[in-house]
């Protein structure tokens, strides 16, 4: 079966990555988290966590970690989404939908403002 | 659940609270036996048997037990739904199987649906895992395994955007392939 990706490619990939690195090692790295039990899974946190990478890859943001977790414990809120940006505190999100977590990324995760019309007691 | 992609997502999530660091993920569809089959293998924990005996009740799940609640019973009832069967096996400190199959043409039979949004998900949002997934279509094979890619990596996440992109594109190649391949030997 003829392979279109190599992994050529991948090494090149990397090495452009670390070059990125080096010119910014001093900034931290936002963590993303999106609960993914059952219940997130069924209120549509995959697509939530979806938007999120799309977003990432779109505008080639670096030094964001996206996790995944299993239950958060808030099962009427899911799909719950947390930033924790470089020395802050975490901040959840409830019931995110792709839009919402668009918006998330833009004005928090980028720019810094909590989107506190989506915030709730983590 | 509308997705079959989604109730592959719960279970391999199961998996990772179980602490296994290996999960292997096949799906196999075979148009002329009319099967849909799901395996997802992990190295987990595992369970003792009275544990595996009550994990595909819905009633008599605890609470505490939460983590494995209403997933696979639901897996379970969806696969039964369309002259399926489904099984799971378990051993403690050796991992647990769960296979799940389908009569493929059956109406009741839920889409397979995305299933490289279900493996990237995975994959990116728990890098310390070592996936593996195999998709199997009218015996065509594409096997995905991230160790490679991780070697390669070293030091670079795999939420790099351009890493995403690779990632991504090297999935739904390989799914895509793998079908294509499969309808060109009928022509």
């Amino acid at each position: 079966m003829p392979n279109v990706k190599s992994l050529e490619d991948l090494k090149r990939i990397r090495e452009e990555a670390l070059k990125k690195q080096q010119l910014k090692e001093t900034s931290g790295k936002t963590e993303v988290i999106v609960g993914m039990g059952t219940v997130g899974i069924a209120a549509g946190a995959r697509e939530t966590l979806k938007a999120i990478l799309d977003m990432i890859e779109k505008d080639n943001l670096s030094d964001i970690i996206v996790r995944q977790t299993g239950n958060i414990g808030l099962d009427s809120f899911e799909p719950i989404v947390q930033v924790v940006r470089p020395s802050e505190t975490k901040v959840t999100y409830g019931k995110v939908n792709p839009e919402m977590a668009s918006r998330i990324m833009k004005e928090h995760v980028i720019g810094g403002e909590i989107v506190s019309e989506y915030q709730i007691e983590g | 659940m509308r997705e079959l992609a989604l109730h592959i997502l719960d279970i391999a999530e199961n998996s990772i609270s179980a602490n296994a660091d290996r999960i292997r993920i096949s799906v196999e569809e075979d148009l002329e036996d009319d099967i849909l089959k799901i395996r997802i293998e992990d190295n987990g924990k595992g369970m003792d048997a009275a544990t595996l005996a009550k994990i595909t009740d819905p009633f008599v799940t605890s609470r505490k037990s939460r983590k494995v609640g209403l997933g696979i019973p639901f897996f379970k009832a969806a696969a039964e739904a369309c002259e399926g069967s489904f099984s799971i096996q378990s051993a403690l400190g050796e991992g647990t199987t769960v296979e799940a199959t389908f009569k493929h043409s059956h109406i009741d039979r839920m889409p397979l649906g995305d299933i490289s949004s279900t493996l990237i998900t995975l994959l990116i949002g728990t890098p310390e895992v070592h996936w593996i997934f195999d998709y199997t279509f009218n015996q065509n094979r594409f096997t995905f395994d991230d160790e490679p890619i991780k070697n390669i990596l070293e030091g670079v996440p795999l939420s790099e955007p351009a890493v995403m992109t690779f990632i991504r594109e090297t999935i739904e190649e390989g799914i895509q392939n793998v079908r294509l391949e499969s309808s060109i030997k009928q022509i």
